[in-house]
């Protein structure tokens, strides 16, 4: 049961009131795509143990999308912030690598 | 428009709070730069309150405004208001991106009174009541119960809660069995 | 004979008899009992029979980690099984039964069990019950479920209210003992906002029970002064009954509260407080969660230990203090460390006899034995008990050398024995989220290793553990802990702590415990035989070395293999020393072996307080149209639709549900119907991109729309799939409103805005949801204009309202938006209007429609006029697979556009393969046959699977009262290329309907009905 801060309205809510989409800054793929690149926008994923970016949504509040920085072991967050972003800030990533030295930093 | 009847149909409860329908009410979702001069004269013009700080709710002699999201406003007006109200808009802003729509019947308005307030509300909803966290004036959206609602303090008692039409008369029912006597968990009515 | 004394009781109000029925038995207590403690009292020393071998089992605990004394609770709808009689408290007029007893609990038939105890090893079911295989499931589960199982679930509806509570704290401290007293205080001092919670009805722990002296007067006095002041605080609040059931991610726990479990006037079914829930399940927000939830204590491991008048020793203390209760007369104490000597003690104090104390030790010098000796108490060190005497209760004990094979030294007449292994902390809630334990050897004891707490959303602990629970078994060590503990969760929550003394506390000393894991120490495998590990799943020292010697190494493997641990009490008992067994079979030190994971509930809490007030008419929101309340009282026949409800059909005069649905078809196709389609989802999309926007949303062109005019459009996945269907109506230059299904409205708004927030935010373009603005009221059929006409108002003509087109206006008065769209292929008007006037201008309808033959109907009616028109169903001829190209809808694909969600994906080689399945009519052979919705179509051939091969499934069907035919619409093979052949849809009954393949448009293909 996660509480994350919703940088569009300020709440830290409760994981019941919003709903998680799994990995952000996914670079779309539309028409005129190659068969690899449909394939990694539409099924390939990270499923990293340690820094993970997510999208998630405050959907029971302001029903903004947000991105969430967050330890998949141990549910650290280290940061939350708003959507419209091809990548995580980078203070958010000076923030994670020095708490986490040995994170590889931030690859798409 | 006599022939027009809220989804709560004048529905009232008294148990811990007072629970009653609060009747038609003008409403319209004001999308667009928030930060906009127009905007907010047009607002003013409208409600006669100022713009609301995120979060907030302003109210004022002829409506109030409550602030939904960093692009949207809710405002509140006399229900007969709120055609011209949204053709004043649609004028004001004429040249800056913005919608705006009458919702007055899209949803169910109570007014809830009782020192019990916050105790019956946090049955149902995980965000956090205590008043520092939710001061008079400061609308909450959140769920209560399966339901998405927004809530706010007029004063130390009462409140107002908005959901929508359709399951206007599940929060009511809801409500009504939150709100039965004897159920009171004496949390935060201890603490007044 | 375990009986009530004349003296002592701390919680006995004995001026107050409370009456009660026990197995049958009407039986007496006094107020403040449990229904333990008032069985103790009236010599009940039998309580239950175990899960396996139906074995005799008496109390052996006072509190929640009893194992043994399960009961059903209460009758009819207030019964409740599994209920502990430790943690019951007695009320007048309670009525409880026994468990897992059959015929009776003296006389068990299930007992043969016992007798065949030497074929029911570890593993035994996994090992005799696996062939054959067919028997398992008709022969030995349905005995063995029988005779094993726990209480019988109820058969009445619960008619109990249970709800949840949310709160948010600083500090939420658990166990209301001496250490979460200490540390409420001092967080409370400090200036957090605490809730202290402690799950029994009294506060202060063992300390008030075992002589713990505070500031140089009873412990009672300092446990009464800090609750007085505890309460005059506004920050605090504080909560007996209520017990920490769960520790969670980011400070989140669940706490139990028991609101009425003890008031008697909660058993009758008129009760003046019937509004009080039962139980409130608290949802909390912690900033530090203090857990002060002491130790429990250990039983020693001798042959005989589960015969009912072997109990705790720390228990037997409990009863005689607080409830004037005693185990038996002459009571024998085994012991490994000083702390039992207070039980020695406290019994000869009360009058009664301890013939010895049987001190696996080889000395035993500190305080507390001393002070025994002195009193006169035998006292027997390096000596163990060989065997406990007795079969349904304890006649006396035989007494061995610790050191050696239980050869028996002495028998000693006895009516109870006193146990104790050690103090073990309750570790649970430090555990549920992640937080590590050391094992402490000099204790002999998990405790809780501070430097690896369950960890926050901040990455810091957010978990301490004060008092006994972290360690701390002496009360000076106690105080000092929790006070500090909580200072700390205080100044970690933001708070600044201040400076307090800390109460100078006095319990005796005492000397170090000897681990002892089995009693004696060479006990031979005939005495592992009758040695009890887990009493409530029956586990004994015998079945874990035989786990051990079996190749099991894993604590967790082991617990699965034995079921150690595994029943109601999770092992609160048995598990360290079962996991110490298993480390000495495998000759590992024990925190190699390491504990099983702990996991929330730490106990069972009710079915109701989980599902709180979700139940009733509560139990799921149902959204209801502006007609719902009329539609309900008009014969509507409801069915649910997404979280709608939506009439079927409407009942007139009795007739039956089908005679309702053909009526209402062939009226609306020959005079006029009317339906609250309110349901349907209703976006606006407004801005400068919004067609833009719209051409990508949509697999059509819709920034072509003209002003004024409807478009059906398609809404596809980026997997090509389809999502959505609805009609687009471009409103002015820069906005549309688009319909979507009824089940879609908020799915396709969240849809929308995703794309607008996440990816393409730099355009300009606002949705707003306006579903429930609109009440939705189409007028179909040949008179759906006459009816217009009637009502009055704007021109609704052909000419000023054509086909696909929408106007603004006014009608009887309303302000109405007709669209002309037609979902039967009749002349039809879908007419917009405020919702809170929806039933105004329903009522208007039903009464200018009476002279043309108005009728309303219902969804039944709608998808088979539909289907009668081969329009597609979203979830009929959709599944999440299907493309539009599969529907013959590439009509409405765009070739012209560049892109849009889902056009990349169907140009991958699946999606264009030709023998994909693809949309067809079908006509059955037989005209009234209708072929069962989903049914596959075959050709004859067999897989190489041995299946046979399909060709096409039905997505819908129905008799078409129209056409007076059997209809369906299906996805085949080549069907569009297969016009006219015949094809087979075998049956699950066994038959073969065959139905022939024909265009899906079965009524005016050309449309004329509509366009008029």
């Amino acid at each position: 049961m996660l509480i994350l801060t919703c940088p569009n309205c300020g709440i830290a809510a409760d994981e019941t009131e919003l709903h998680a989409d799994g990995q952000a800054h996914i670079t779309r793929h539309g028409a005129g795509a190659s068969d690899d690149d449909l394939e990694e926008y539409l099924f390939m994923r990270n499923n990293p143990k340690g820094v993970h970016f997510e999208r998630w949504r405050h959907v029971y509040g302001c029903g903004k999308w947000f991105h969430a920085a967050r330890c998949t072991m141990t549910l650290e967050v280290f940061g939350t912030y708003p959507a419209q972003t091809l990548e995580p800030p980078k203070d958010l990533v000076a923030k994670i690598k020095k708490k986490r030295p040995d994170w590889e930093g931030f690859v798409k | 428009m006599s022939n027009a009847v809220t989804a709560l149909n004048g529905a009232k409860y008294s148990g811990l709070i007072d629970i009653a329908d609060a009747g038609l009410m003008g409403m319209i979702t004001l999308r667009g730069d928030l930060a906009s001069a127009a905007m907010a004269k047009v607002v003013k013009s409208i409600t006669g309150a100022k713009m609301p700080k995120p979060r907030g709710v302003e109210i004022a002699g002829k409506g109030s405004v409550a602030w939904m999201s960093p692009d949207e406003l809710l405002i509140m007006i006399d229900y007969a208001y709120a055609d011209s109200a949204v053709a004043k808009i649609s004028s004001a802003l004429a040249g800056e991106h913005h919608l705006a729509v009458n919702v007055s019947d899209a949803r169910a308005v109570f007014d809830l009174s009782g020192d019990e307030l916050r105790d019956v509300l946090a049955k149902g909803s995980p965000s956090n009541l205590n008043p520092d966290s939710l001061p008079i004036g400061e609308m909450r959206r959140t769920r209560l119960g399966q339901l998405a609602v927004a809530f706010w303090f007029t004063d130390d008692s009462s409140a107002k809660l908005v959901c929508f039409r359709s399951v206007g008369d599940h929060v009511f029912k809801w409500l009504s069995n939150a709100a039965k006597p004897e159920s009171s968990p004496n949390f935060y009515s201890a603490m007044r | 004979m375990s009986t009530r004394i004349q003296t002592g009781g701390r919680h006995l109000d004995r001026s107050k008899q409370v009456h009660f029925n026990w197995a049958g038995k009407q039986l007496t207590g006094y107020g403040g009992d449990t229904l333990a403690s008032a069985l103790l009292a009236n010599g009940e020393l039998l309580v239950g029979r175990s899960f396996k071998y139906h074995r005799a089992r008496g109390l052996i605990a006072s509190g929640a980690e009893e194992p043994n004394a399960l009961v059903g609770l209460g009758t009819g709808a207030k019964f409740e099984p599994n209920q502990r009689a430790t943690t019951t408290e007695l009320f007048d007029g309670l009525v409880a039964k026994p468990q897992n007893a059959w015929p009776s609990l003296a006389f068990d038939v299930g007992a043969i069990n016992k007798m065949m105890s030497r074929f029911f090893p570890a593993g035994f079911y996994y090992k005799t019950f696996i062939h054959p295989r067919f028997a398992w499931k008709h022969l030995f589960e349905p005995i063995i479920r029988k005779a094993a199982g726990l209480g019988a679930a109820p058969t009445e509806k619960d008619v109990d209210r249970y709800e949840y509570f949310y709160a948010h704290v600083d500090v939420l401290i658990i166990g209301g003992g001496i250490a979460g007293l200490a540390s409420a205080l001092a967080a409370g001092q400090a200036g957090a906002s605490v809730l202290l919670v402690e799950q029994t009805a009294h506060f202060g722990g063992r300390a008030v029970v075992d002589g713990v002296d505070i500031d140089d007067e009873p412990a009672e006095i300092w446990v009464e002064e800090t609750l007085a002041a505890l309460r005059e605080m506004p920050n605090v609040t504080i909560r007996n009954r209520t017990m920490g059931a769960g520790v969670y991610d980011h400070g989140y726990a669940t706490v139990y509260e028991r609101i009425n479990d003890h008031l008697p006037e909660m058993i009758t079914d008129h009760a003046p407080n019937m509004d009080a829930p039962r139980h409130r399940l608290w949802r909390v927000r912690a900033g530090r969660i203090v857990t002060a939830t002491g130790a429990i204590e250990r039983p020693l491991s001798f042959a005989g230990n589960d015969i009912p008048g072997v109990m705790l020793a720390g228990a037997v203390r409990d009863y005689l203090v607080n409830y004037g209760a005693s185990v038996g007369d002459r009571v024998v104490i085994a012991t490994n460390n000083d702390d039992a000597y207070r039980s020695a003690i406290a019994l000869v104090e009360a009058g009664l006899d301890v013939p010895v104390i049987l001190d696996a030790r080889t000395t035993a010098d500190g305080e507390l034995p001393t002070l025994a000796r002195e009193i006169g108490i035998r006292v027997e060190t390096g000596k163990a008990i060989s065997s406990v005497k007795g079969n349904k209760h304890v006649t006396g004990v035989g007494i061995c050398s610790q050191a050696g094979e239980g050869a028996e030294l002495e028998e000693i007449k006895c009516d109870a024995v006193a146990m104790s292994g050690g103090w073990s902390p309750v570790v649970h809630l430090w555990s549920h989220c992640g937080g590590k334990l050391n094992w402490d050897a000099d204790q002999s004891m998990f405790r809780p290793d501070p430097n690896r707490p369950p960890l926050g959303y901040d990455g810091a602990g957010f978990v301490h553990v004060a008092g006994t629970a972290n360690g701390y078994l002496d009360a000076a060590g106690v105080m000092e802990d929790a006070i500090k503990i909580g200072k700390l969760a205080a100044k970690e929550t933001g708070h600044k702590p201040k400076a307090t003394k800390v109460p100078s506390t006095f319990s005796a000393p005492e000397n170090p415990i000897e681990p002892i894991w089995q009693m004696p120490q060479g006990m031979s495998r005939k005495l592992q035989m009758k040695t009890f590990l887990d009493y409530q799943n029956d586990v004994k020292v015998s079945d874990v070395r035989l786990a051990a010697q079996e190749g099991y190494q894993s604590v967790e493997h082991t617990k699965r293999y034995t079921t150690l641990g595994m029943a109601t009490d999770q092992g609160k008992l048995s598990n360290i020393n079962g996991l110490a067994i298993l480390a000495d079979s495998l000759n590992a030190e024990i925190p190699a072996v390491g504990t099983t994971t702990f996991r929330p509930p730490y106990q069972p809490i009710s079915m109701g307080a989980i599902a709180g007030d979700a139940r009733g008419e509560l139990f799921k929101p149902i959204r209801q149209s502006p007609m719902h309340h009329w539609i309900d009282t008009n014969g509507g026949f409801w069915e649910p639709v997404a979280d709608w409800r939506r009439p079927y059909c409407f009942q007139q005069n009795g007739e039956s549900v089908g005679d309702a649905v053909t009526r209402e078809i062939l009226n609306t196709r020959q005079n006029v119907g009317l339906l609250d389609a309110s349901t349907l989802g209703k976006i606006i999309v407004k801005g400068p991109d919004a067609g833009k926007f719209l051409d990508m949303m949509y697999t059509n062109m819709m920034s072509t729309l003209k002003v004024g005019r409807c478009r059906y459009g398609l809404m596809c996945t980026e997997n090509g799939f389809l999502s959505d269907d609805g009609v687009v109506a471009r409103i002015d230059d820069e906005t549309f409103l688009c319909h979507t299904t009824s089940g879609g409205s908020d799915r396709i708004h969240a849809w929308m805005e995703e794309w607008l927030q996440t990816e393409w935010w730099d355009w300009n373009v606002y949705t707003a949801n306006v579903t429930e603005q609109y009440a939705q009221i189409a007028v179909v059929g040949p008179n759906a204009r006459k009816v217009l006409e009637k009502i009055g108002g704007m021109d609704v003509s052909a000419d000023a309202l054509p086909f696909m087109a929408f106007k603004d206006g006014e009608l009887g008065g309303i302000k109405a938006r007709p669209y002309r769209i037609s979902f039967s292929g009749e002349l039809s008007y879908e007419i917009a209007v405020p919702a809170s006037q929806g039933q105004a201008f329903w009522d208007m309808c039903m009464e200018a429609g009476a002279e043309f033959g108005i009728q309303p109907y219902g969804t039944e009616c709608l998808h088979v006029m539909r289907a009668e028109k081969g329009f597609i169903m979203i979830g009929d001829e959709t599944d999440g697979t299907v493309i539009p190209q599969d529907l013959g809808l590439s009509w409405a694909v765009s070739k012209k556009k560049d892109d849009f969600l889902g056009k990349r994906a169907q140009q991958r080689s699946h999606m264009v393969d030709p023998k994909r399945w693809r949309l067809v009519g079908l006509k059955s052979v037989e005209p009234n046959e209708v072929i069962p919705d989903g049914a596959y179509a075959i050709d004859g051939t067999v897989r190489d699977n041995g299946v046979k091969h399909m060709i096409g499934r039905i997505t819908s069907s129905y008799f078409s009262p129209t056409l007076n035919h059997a209809i369906a619409m299906g996805l085949v093979e080549n069907g569009p290329e297969r016009m006219g052949d015949i094809i087979d849809f075998p049956t699950t009954d066994g038959r073969v309907i065959k139905a022939e393949i024909c265009d899906p448009v079965f009524l005016d293909p050309e449309g004329t009905r509509q366009n008029v």
